[in-house]
């Protein structure tokens, strides 16, 4: 009850319905219980993070990764998912592809479930600039500038159809052998391209090197490049494939290899001419002006 | 009882108040209109032609001015446009032509390919940096980095000039240092706008795309070569 007797008294307060007593015309409107009761229904974080945190950070986190991939391909959100690294991701993954390790499976190891575009679009391009630039570079050291600008255009599709074709192909035939043969390790088609577009980034600074005018110098950087880039092919996608029949395993490896190798012969050759032979225009079936030979 | 009634009922006080016939409504409704700026930007159809474009044009070399001396400002990005972008890129392939007629199987780049490098560059540096999680708008980021290519028209017009006079290894350094120094400048202006748009772990996913570009147009720059020289 309210004693008017000292105003500096405190006073406990009370129910909204002894309120009412004194003046039954006022309206008075109950926040306390809804609030409590807001608090205890409140589904997440404090309730249950005091109570059952183990079970339902589980939960919560399945839902919230399912809530991750829900955008449907045609959205910009989609794509934003690829592109969730960081500057230090990015290093050691190229690291990683440039040193392999017998024990570290680039997938298992570097990518952790969480694939991304940025390197293998980025590692494509600069390959394509790099490869131009360094057999402009050589070919002008050799005496015969012949500044083909439609060489970029080619070496485009050559490496994009590489670093996107194949692991296509590839990750369909491993989906379609999945079906025949019990698999335990499946990987999906971004890290496939991953992996591919990573270990592009070996022939890189190979490729800048081949600007060296010594023939056996530019094979032997060559075959550097494929070994490291093939290695890491080749230990990522062998537990994938050695539960499978020994000849499809085989088989699988030495195409995998035998991509690889197609395309460093072919950049060496196209890009970096024999110093002393004719570099030949595409197009043109006259003999123009390359009749310098040096 | 009728005060909970009337309490109940806030607006039931303004119930009877109606407005009868016979008191006459008097006053001025219309606003006095004064020259106001809004007005101005609206009539714009009578200002005379030179007026408009000199505004634009205006714009443009303002725009011009903070990527030769780049402070941290948002003239750029406040304002954008895609004038200067356009008047740049035509200009650059323009000069990269060659001029003669039977130089389409070998030598530099085509008018096209120079513009589809530069625009479709743009393009796509600029989703790689939206997909990053940059807060530039699209425009915005396609705006900075085509004003950013001024240097490197500029080192083009340079190394005409310099292919007129002197050719040869003193020539040939003299562009290169030209083209160094451009490039370094262009790079440097539109880092300055568009690293504060990105979280700092990320910067340098932004960067390298925008150097890889300025980079290959820097390169096109550095190895124009008329034909009329050459063929040693």
């Amino acid at each position: 009850m309210a004693s008017n007797n000292d105003p500096f008294e405190f006073r406990e307060f009370e129910e909204d319905g002894n309120l009412l007593e004194t003046n039954r015309e006022a309206t008075t409107i109950k926040i306390e219980d809804e609030d409590v009761k807001r608090q205890t229904k409140a589904p997440g974080f404090v309730h249950d993070a005091e109570d059952e945190y183990s079970a339902h950070s589980d939960d919560r986190e399945e839902l919230l990764s399912g809530q991750k991939k829900s955008a449907p391909f045609w959205t910009f959100e989609y794509y934003q998912k690829f592109f969730d690294i960081e500057t230090h991701h990015v290093r050691e993954r190229i690291l990683g592809s440039l040193l392999p390790w017998p024990r570290k499976n680039f997938i298992q190891f570097y990518l952790r479930k969480n694939p991304d575009l940025y390197g293998p679009f980025w590692i494509c391009t600069t390959l394509v600039f790099a490869v131009f630039i360094s057999g402009n570079i050589s070919n002008f050291m050799a005496g015969k500038y012949n500044p083909q600008f439609r060489k970029v255009t080619i070496a485009a599709t050559m490496i994009f159809s590489y670093a996107w074709f194949v692991p296509l192909g590839l990750w369909g035939f491993l989906l379609w052998r999945n079906n025949k043969i019990l698999n335990l390790v499946s990987y999906s088609f971004m890290e496939v391209v991953c992996v591919y577009g990573y270990s592009l980034s070996a022939y890189i600074p190979a490729v800048v090197l081949c600007i060296a005018p010594l023939e056996w110098l530019r094979w032997c950087i060559m075959v550097v490049a494929f070994g490291l880039s093939g290695s890491i092919l080749v230990m990522t996608f062998w537990p994938a494939l050695r539960e499978d029949h020994p000849k499809v395993a085989m088989a699988m490896v030495s195409a995998i290899v035998l991509l690889d190798v197609v395309l460093a012969v072919v950049c060496k050759m196209y890009f970096f001419s024999r110093p002393g032979a004719p570099v030949a225009p595409p197009t043109s079936g006259l003999i123009k002006t390359n009749t310098s030979s040096s | 009882m009728a005060a909970e009634e009337e309490a109940s009922r806030p607006f039931a006080g303004l119930s009877d108040v109606s407005i009868s016939e016979d008191i006459p409504v008097e006053g001025d409704i219309s606003v006095p209109v004064g020259p106001s700026r809004t007005e101005e930007e609206f009539s714009t159809l009578d200002e005379p032609v030179k007026e408009t474009i000199l505004r634009d044009l205006r714009a443009v070399g303002n725009k011009f001015i903070h990527v030769l001396y780049p402070r941290r400002s948002s003239a750029l990005l406040r304002d954008w446009d895609l004038w200067g972008p356009l008047l740049l890129c035509v200009t650059l392939a323009l000069l990269l032509q060659d001029g003669t007629a039977d130089s389409d199987h070998e030598g530099g780049p085509q008018f096209a390919e120079v513009f589809v490098i530069v625009w479709f560059g743009s393009i796509i540096i600029t989703l790689n940096s939206k997909l990053l999680g940059g807060t530039l708008s699209f425009f915005q980021s396609l705006c900075v980095l085509g004003y950013c290519i001024l240097p490197l028209t500029v080192a083009m017009v340079v190394c005409r000039i310099v292919l007129f006079g002197a050719s040869g290894t003193i020539g040939f350094v003299v562009r290169l240092v030209v083209v160094t120094a451009s490039f370094g400048w262009s790079t440097f202006a539109s880092t300055a706008f568009l690293s504060d748009s990105q979280p700092a772990n990320r910067r340098a996913l932004v960067v390298y795309p925008v150097f890889l570009f300025y980079f290959v147009i820097g390169w096109m720059v550095l190895t124009f070569s008329p034909s009329t020289e050459r063929q040693p």
